[in-house]
């Protein structure tokens, strides 16, 4: 992918650029999902966020995903924490995998960013364990898979805006 | 990891140190949340933030709801039309019938010597959006603290008990469905008047009756109604249908399978009753803590 060639040097990424994302983000999580198409639905915020966590690790980092987390929180009506937990520990690892990751083209990504999504799932799925919910089937962890799937277009699209302009009589 | 440079720049603490910080933050605040009940104002903060996004994640589909609406067929309202006048002269009728016999019961009750039953107001709601965690059984409805609906009471519809409301939001309500995971309502049962409790088992399509003995009087088929013990559900509202009786030798109870009546699925508006139950006077000394203990059950 030329995207990742790394003679390419992109602007930096600005900050209402971010927040408008991660909100952008928020807000197709909050669509009215239901029934069947809520276990294909990939988690929007873990996605971005962790896109940002790996361009842009000292722009975007814990404190940002805590607080999406207790909004996730806050909008799901569950316990306090659980996702500002495994959003907590989704930006750790994608922070510390951040320029390993960035050396594969993007869809060599998929292959890391999915394992990131699953543990951020699972470590819901311990909480709600641990508070006493039932075991969900493994379609559960199918959101995950179509995250992974998503990935590369949404790489492209959020880097869209930092690519230099090519005007000549810009530069 | 034994010998590492000095780092050039400053950056705070390491990641695993953050790590750290934040998981022990996130923890201590899901042990809070779930023991005490400290953060109802934070979440109540949080929930005004979001208010406006959530709106304007439901613009979409609330438009296609109208646009289709816009668009619906002259012969589609006649024969709705129909159906609802008829289906209104049959209500009369009942509702006739009814009338008659609430006159007839008071005055029964008057003779007796019993207290009345107490009226049930209800306030028409509609669905905000369905839960998007299959963990829960919730939805949430567009009224809150704004439009005086208060935590503990009951949402119905026009079938039967949806559930209960557990949290309270200046203009959204939580609703835990009667199938959420351990969400209990007194039952009855219409057929012979046999009480218990129906709990919800986390999945959708089936509540348990627990703890009805071996040689219970419950059949497949049974209609089970609230029994109004415990002040929370008012008596009569349809809750489930028996689906099966299994009665094995292994265990202490039958065990008692049900289908609940109202759907979330079926319908965009909910009603939510506000039954206010009048606690029988008490001698006066015993007044204030009778009156203490009504609020708490609240």
């Amino acid at each position: 992918m030329a995207t990742t060639q790394p003679e390419e040097i992109l602007l930096p990424a600005k900050p209402l650029f971010i927040l408008v994302t991660l909100l952008a983000a928020l807000l197709i999580n909050l669509l009215p999902w239901a029934g069947f198409s809520m276990w294909f639905k990939p988690d929007f915020v873990a996605l971005t966020l962790t896109y940002w966590c790996i361009h842009q690790p000292r722009r975007v980092g814990f404190t940002v995903a805590w607080i999406l987390g207790l909004m996730m929180d806050v909008a799901h009506g569950n316990l306090f924490g659980q996702y500002a937990l495994a959003y907590c520990v989704l930006a750790f690892t994608a922070i510390t995998l951040h320029r390993r990751v960035l050396m594969f083209s993007i869809y060599h990504q998929v292959l890391h960013v999915v394992p990131l999504l699953l543990v951020a799932q699972v470590l819901i799925l311990l909480v709600q364990l641990a508070t006493g919910a039932a075991l969900p089937g493994l379609q559960y962890f199918l959101g995950s898979l179509v995250g992974g799937l998503l990935w590369p277009p949404l790489a492209v699209l959020l880097e869209l805006p930092q690519r230099l302009k090519t005007h000549a009589d810009r530069v | 990891m034994e010998h590492q440079p000095r780092p050039f720049f400053k950056t705070g603490p390491t990641p695993l140190t953050r790590l750290l910080i934040f998981s022990l933050l996130s923890l201590a605040l899901l042990v809070v949340d779930a023991r005490l009940r400290y953060l109802d104002s934070v979440r109540e903060a949080i929930a005004t933030a979001l208010y406006p996004l959530q709106q304007a994640a439901h613009t979409p589909g609330r438009l296609i709801d109208n646009v289709s609406d816009f668009f619906v067929t002259q012969a589609g309202l006649q024969n709705e039309n129909a159906l609802l006048s008829r289906q209104h002269t049959e209500d009369a009728a009942a509702l006739l019938h009814y009338q008659a016999l609430e006159a007839e019961n008071t005055e029964l009750r008057t003779l007796l010597g019993m207290r009345q039953r107490v009226g049930v107001a209800a306030q028409l709601v509609s669905i905000a959006y369905t839960e998007r965690d299959p963990f829960s059984r919730r939805i949430f409805i567009d009224h809150g603290t704004r439009n005086g609906i208060r935590a503990g009471q009951v949402v119905v519809d026009s079938v039967g008990v949806v559930g209960q409301i557990i949290r309270v939001h200046p203009w959204t309500s939580e609703v835990a469905l009667i199938t959420d995971k351990d969400q209990t309502v007194p039952v009855e049962d219409v057929r012979t008047g046999t009480r218990g409790v129906v709990f919800g088992m986390g999945y959708d399509g089936a509540v348990e009756l627990r703890f009805m003995p071996f040689n219970t009087a419950i059949r497949k088929d049974d209609r089970l109604v609230t029994s109004g013990i415990g002040g929370t559900y008012p008596p009569g509202l349809p809750v489930a249908d028996v689906v099966s009786v299994e009665r094995n030798a292994g265990y202490m109870f039958a065990r008692i399978t049900c289908r609940p009546l109202a759907g979330v699925n079926r319908h965009r508006h909910l009603l939510v009753l506000s039954w206010a139950k009048t606690l029988p006077p008490r001698p006066p000394e015993a007044a204030a803590r009778g009156s203490d203990a009504s609020k708490r059950r609240r």
